[in-house]
């Protein structure tokens, strides 16, 4: 219980760092205050700020439990490929965007392709796709904090409550502090996790006696296989390096852009952005593997033993259905630090994790901004009931979603991990030619944008129909829905849908740049004025 | 010139992720941290140097002219 006031504290605080942004907004009431932060963030804050945005529950708990079940390989995918493309991104895409913001005012992504192609309706098309693909990431946010104040607590406060206390912080800080509040409670939310991910690492090591027995245990064990990656394929690895392209095509990144007061703000955020990914994400995947090889935890053991009686011979899918949570690692860092560290400590930990869990607020404001700049504003709004009444209709949606992404999570019980990359992130890594064509190619045209668009809701769609339809084999089988020639081209694998035997986000990714490319060279060109105001003197 | 050595980096370190030397390595470094984790882990410095490269020697000056607030 103690554990669990200290966290009712640090959300308490969070509380008040909303309240406090809402006074300086209050100061200068206008929607570019809201929703951007006055485009005037300093270096310390943008860089904490931007990290702290791409850490969500899904990094925390996701990585921890995904490692848990398949070794060090999560690092690999997932950390370190994106201590490679995020930075790069932000500093191909990001100084780009944060200067056309500058110069034209844009606040969302969406009014900068409706200007850079000319085009109304398929820039609300565009709106449409992103937004639906930003809910699932959304809901992600409120299912982990359900999660973790269950498991903080000892089961005392059910999943549901907690999952509500979670949504209604979250919702009455962005509600109040707009941007600068998600700004500074992210801001804080880093330092938070920063400190005490590698105090986590530290006292479970000490206090289970180091970790190199654990992984002796591991390496002598039939889990062996845990320390290395031979249980996936090269070409897997490979084209897991598509996934944090997504992060730049993500709202609430790209919005993040353009609070910067300068563009000298990225240099610091690009140049430490892998160390602060290094920081986080080694101890939580190095914690998921080493759990392992610590069965002298009662819910470690009861977790290992159900996935090796999921791996027993003759065992029923519908047996393999019911062990599955069981197995499942998403807790495991929680569990740990229940059992190892001292209730005070675990309480702070448990803050740290919360404040990992809380990023679901940037996508909940981007989702507000683009919902009020993209279709109130652009329809009319703004010239009829005034820039007040925008921030009013931002607010308000605000409340809305939060509610809607509540309820939807204490009803969908699907892992973490499996919804993000699934949807989410394979749909915004098919986004990014989006941004390609507008920022760097003069040619492409907005027939391209739509296609690109259209494309992006099709395979996303499709791998969720064809999901539910044809059930997941046993690790390691295959079910081929669709071959040609003898080669399977649509595939049902135990983690998801395989396309030429690859992760969809390739197929989608190269789908969506060649429709960018052809369909961009078979229509006719955008107005010249236009493409000057873009690429002068270039 | 130096453009072609920064964006030749850029696709060497791209590349170095791929790490298939250590696929079936399950070897401890310093008695704890399996090989593999460890490569990836080095690899994330790495990453800090090339970025560092980059904002040194390729920084898009031209983008922030005249829109400085």
């Amino acid at each position: 219980m103690t554990a669990a006031l200290i966290v009712f504290a640090y959300l308490a605080i969070v509380l008040y760092i909303g309240i406090f942004a809402f006074r300086k907004y209050e100061r200068k009431p206008d929607a570019e205050e809201f929703f951007v932060a006055g485009r005037s963030l300093g270096p310390a804050v943008f860089l904490l700020s931007l990290f702290g945005t791409n850490m969500t529950a899904f990094t925390i708990l996701g990585s921890a439990g995904h490692a848990f079940g398949n070794g060090i390989l999560t690092f690999g995918l997932m950390a370190s490929a994106s201590a490679f493309i995020i930075p790069l991104c932000l500093f191909l895409f990001g100084t780009r965007i944060w200067s056309l913001g500058r110069r034209f005012g844009f606040i969302t992504p969406v009014q900068m392709y409706r200007d850079r192609w000319d085009c109304g309706h398929i820039g609300t098309f565009i709106f449409v796709v992103q937004a639906a693909l930003l809910v699932p990431y959304i809901i992600i946010g409120v299912m982990g904090g359900g999660a973790t104040i269950f498991a903080i607590s000892g089961g005392a406060v059910p999943y549901w409550i907690g999952g509500a206390i979670v949504a209604l912080v979250v919702m009455s800080y962005v509600f109040l502090g707009g941007m600068r509040g998600t700004a500074f409670v992210n801001a804080f939310q880093t330092v938070l996790f920063l400190s005490f991910g590698l105090a986590a690492v530290l006292f479970i090591g000490w206090r289970s006696g180091g970790f190199a027995g654990a992984m002796e245990r591991i390496a002598a064990s039939p889990d062996a296989w845990l320390l290395t990656r031979e249980r996936i394929s090269p070409w897997y690895f490979f084209a897991y390096t598509l996934i944090p392209l997504s992060t730049i095509a993500f709202p609430h990144i790209s919005i993040f852009c353009l609070t910067a007061r300068r563009m000298n703000e990225f240099k610091r955020t690009i140049i430490l952005y892998p160390l602060c990914i290094l920081a986080i994400w080694l101890p939580c995947v190095f914690l998921g593997v080493a759990a392992n090889g610590m069965r002298e935890v009662p819910a470690i053991d009861a977790k290992l033993e159900a996935r090796a009686a999921m791996a027993a011979p003759g065992v029923t899918p519908e047996d393999r259905a019911a062990l599955r949570p069981q197995a499942a690692g998403d807790d495991v860092v929680i569990v740990l630090l229940e059992h190892y560290a001292p209730i005070w400590l675990a309480g702070l930990l448990g803050a740290g994790i919360m404040a990992a869990v809380m990023a679901s607020d940037s996508q909940i404001l981007a989702l507000s901004t683009m919902f009020t700049e993209d279709v109130f504003a652009y329809y009319g709004g703004k010239r009829r009931f005034g820039e007040r009444m925008q921030v009013a209709t931002g607010r308000a949606f605000v409340i809305v979603l939060t509610a809607a992404a509540y309820l939807i999570a204490i009803r969908a019980p699907q892992s973490i991990f499996d919804l993000a990359v699934q949807y989410a992130f394979t749909g915004y890594a098919a986004l990014v030619p989006l941004l390609v064509g507008a920022l760097f190619w003069r040619r492409s045209t907005k027939w391209g944008a739509l296609a690109v668009a259209l494309w992006t809701a099709f395979i996303v769609l499709g791998v969720a129909v064809f999901q539910n339809m044809v059930p997941a084999p046993p690790p390691g089988r295959e079910v081929v829905a669709w071959s040609v020639g003898g080669m399977p081209v649509l595939s049902r694998v135990a983690t998801g849908t395989a396309i030429f035997g690859l992760l969809p986000v390739v197929a989608a990714t190269i789908g969506s740049s060649i429709l960018m490319w052809a369909v961009s060279l078979a229509t006719p060109p955008p107005q010249a004025a236009t493409v000057e105001r873009y690429f002068a003197g270039k | 010139m130096r453009s072609w050595i920064l964006a030749l980096s850029a696709a060497a370190l791209y590349l170095l992720h791929q790490d298939f030397w250590f696929w079936r390595d399950a070897r401890l470094v310093f008695g704890v941290l399996p090989i593999g984790l460890f490569y990836h882990a080095a690899y994330c410095v790495a990453c800090t140097g090339l970025m560092w490269a980059l904002v040194k020697f390729a920084w898009p000056d031209e983008l922030s002219t005249g829109t400085e607030g």
